[in-house]
């Protein structure tokens, strides 16, 4: 037996309001693609016009920075060239704090995967007693600015032997990362079942073992989410490591930076080619992890 | 979970040593309690000497009264309030109120609205002081590119941005909506994809226009993520240090700093390590309520997010 369905046939009078319907469906969708065109053209604009500064001012050669033209005269990527050669008395110790960017981002990433997954698992997985009081705990930090606990944190540095260290940078950097990626794990670990643990566990698994073979290779998508998320933020942060880092060998890229805004006679060309050489690791990285990071901002906390 | 738990605790001495089931309702014994314990090592160590010993440290530093009556009496802290508040105010509101307009911007359906999308993010991506430094040469009055381009655009001569009090201020504001806009409205745009379909596709059979479905279905669906944001806003908004320090740096003659910086200001700039907590810390009146309704709200909207 089969079943037919047969349209009823249309009145005859309804033909003419769906007519119009439809034609003001149609004007809608004009009207919507001509928004649509404007609001991108401010989007373009309102984006590009600082990047566009920045690559324009990093291409004038020598002496065109005062200069009152839209595009430099004489194009050069001569700035660029004088960054990666460290040919400037400002840049003499670049590659080496390009390295320690590197150094402090790489620490911050793996300490805050490490501490926040061991973290996640206790409470989460292992579900040990009370152990909502380290989640409250995360969470109490996470919203506490990390600006306003600069000063202190600058002095009990001095107090832990740890200034002028990179190390006092990669603890207020942990400090401040971890609760984030504590609260993306314990979201994320909700969505695999307990019961893989359980039975890892009855084939005679030590916890440690669970944490290895188990945990940590379902976890994948949440830690690439937050390695990003911490790499960024390491790449990001500027103030503390403007007030722990003030010799020319340990300090980093933007503290490097940052001293010649300050000066008299700062050559703007060459500032600004550093500071593109500096934003394209995050930017490639970012790309490369856009949408896991977009999904760990779906899962859980959200940061800045 | 902590009810479950002292459940649990109460059970214990009548269950078997091997029950699984209590085993993973906090029943944890012998070697895998030591296990979860020393995985917490870790994480107490750092809240305990990077968060609990500076919060007292602080705490302690900014005790003295007499260093309130010194701070309120400085007219920069006083203008500093006033900013702040301005950029408060200004900063999450517009920046909240665009990402959720630009998310519905970006709801459309199409590879240019994707492509639009991959643009957008950008100044998110890219950190802060190459961003900030590039837009504090950009409104320099006589060499900058805004004021080049206004010339030869429009033939006018723009002002000198950063030497006006409210025009650095606006310039910081709309610096600081540049860079973080960007990340609100990818929030609000995983907000309003959680929407399911069929709620819209039931309104336009009803006959619900573009306008009505946002009132109707988009602003209730998404009203406590929205709330939620603007308390997380207001907090990390606070605390931006970034912005204002490159953009204007603090300048012209100290009338555009922030509590954040003018902290930093008092404390290395002027040698008064006390005072610069004491501006920082002038702002837990505002911060405390915040930060209570915010821990109560974030629980409830993580899972619904």
């Amino acid at each position: 037996m089969s079943i037919t369905i047969t349209r009823p046939p249309m009145p005859a009078q309804t033909l003419r309001p769906t007519q119009r319907l439809r034609r003001a469906a149609r004007r809608r969708r004009v009207f919507g693609h001509i928004g649509a065109g404007i609001v991108s053209a401010i989007i373009l604009l309102w984006t590009f016009t600082p990047i566009y500064n920045m690559i324009m001012v990093a291409l004038e050669p020598k002496g065109d920075v005062f200069t009152t033209t839209l595009f430099p005269a004489r194009p050069s990527v001569e700035s660029f060239w004088i960054v990666l050669s460290q040919g400037f008395w400002y840049l003499e110790f670049f590659w080496h704090q390009f390295g320690n960017s590197v150094y402090i981002a790489t620490m911050v990433t793996l300490l805050v995967l490490l501490i926040g997954s061991l973290t996640s698992f206790s409470i989460g997985r292992m579900r040990i007693r009370n152990g909502w009081l380290i989640t409250n705990a995360a969470l109490l930090t996470y919203v506490i600015p990390a600006s306003f606990l600069a000063i202190p944190f600058y002095l009990i540095m001095q107090h832990y032997g740890l200034n002028n260290n990179p190390w006092s940078v990669i603890s207020a950097l942990v400090t401040f990362a971890t609760p984030y990626a504590i609260f993306i794990f314990q979201e994320y670990g909700r969505s695999i079942p307990l019961e893989l643990d359980e039975s890892a566990r009855i084939d005679g698994a030590s916890p440690v073992q669970i944490y290895l073979k188990v945990y940590l290779p379902l976890m994948a998508p949440a830690l690439v989410a937050v390695g990003t998320y911490a790499m960024l933020l390491a790449w990001n942060e500027y103030l503390y490591q403007f007030l722990l880092l003030s010799s020319k060998q340990s300090m980093t890229v933007p503290v490097a930076l940052a001293q010649f805004t300050n000066s008299d006679v700062a050559p703007w060309n060459y500032m600004m080619a550093t500071a593109i050489i500096y934003a394209l690791p995050p930017i490639a990285t970012y790309y490369m992890f856009r949408r896991k990071m977009t999904a760990g901002l779906t899962i859980g906390g959200i940061k800045g | 979970m902590s009810s479950s738990a002292t459940l649990a605790e109460i059970g214990r001495p009548l269950v078997q040593r091997r029950s699984l089931w209590h085993y993973w309702r906090g029943g944890l014994r012998g070697s895998e309690f030591t296990w979860a314990v020393a995985f917490l090592v870790p994480y107490v160590v750092v809240f305990l000497a990077f968060v609990v010993y500076p919060v007292l440290y602080g705490l302690w530093m900014g005790s003295r009264p007499g260093l309130y009556v010194e701070l309120f009496s400085d007219p920069i802290y006083q203008m500093t309030v006033a900013n702040t508040v301005i950029f408060l105010v200004f900063g999450v509101n517009l920046k909240l109120f665009l990402a959720l307009m630009l998310s519905g911007f970006f709801m459309r359906p199409g590879c240019w609205t994707k492509l639009m999308l991959l643009v957008y993010v950008l100044p998110w991506a890219i950190p802060s002081l190459p961003a900030f430094i590039s837009i504090h040469w950009m409104l320099n009055g006589d060499w900058g590119l805004l004021n080049n381009a206004l010339y030869e655009v429009f033939g006018i001569d723009g002002p000198s941005w950063l030497n006006s009090r409210w025009l650095a201020l606006g310039s910081a504001i709309c610096s600081h909506l540049w860079k973080w806009t960007p990340f609100w409205t990818v929030i609000l745009l995983a907000g309003r994809m959680s929407i399911p379909q069929e709620i819209y596709d039931a309104a336009k059979v009803d006959g619900a226009t573009g306008l009505h479905s946002f009132a109707h279905i988009t602003f209730p669906l998404l009203g406590n993520l929205y709330l939620v944001l603007t308390l997380l806003a207001t907090i990390f908004l606070l605390g931006d240090f970034n912005t204002v320090f490159f953009v204007t740096g603090g300048g012209p003659a100290n009338t555009t700093h922030l509590l954040a910086t003018l902290g930093i200001r008092d404390a290395y700039d002027m040698g008064h390590p006390e005072l610069g907590v004491a501006a920082v810390m002038s702002a837990l009146p505002l911060m405390i309520p915040v930060v209570v309704v915010l821990m109560r709200k974030l629980k409830n909207t993580q899972v619904q997010l």
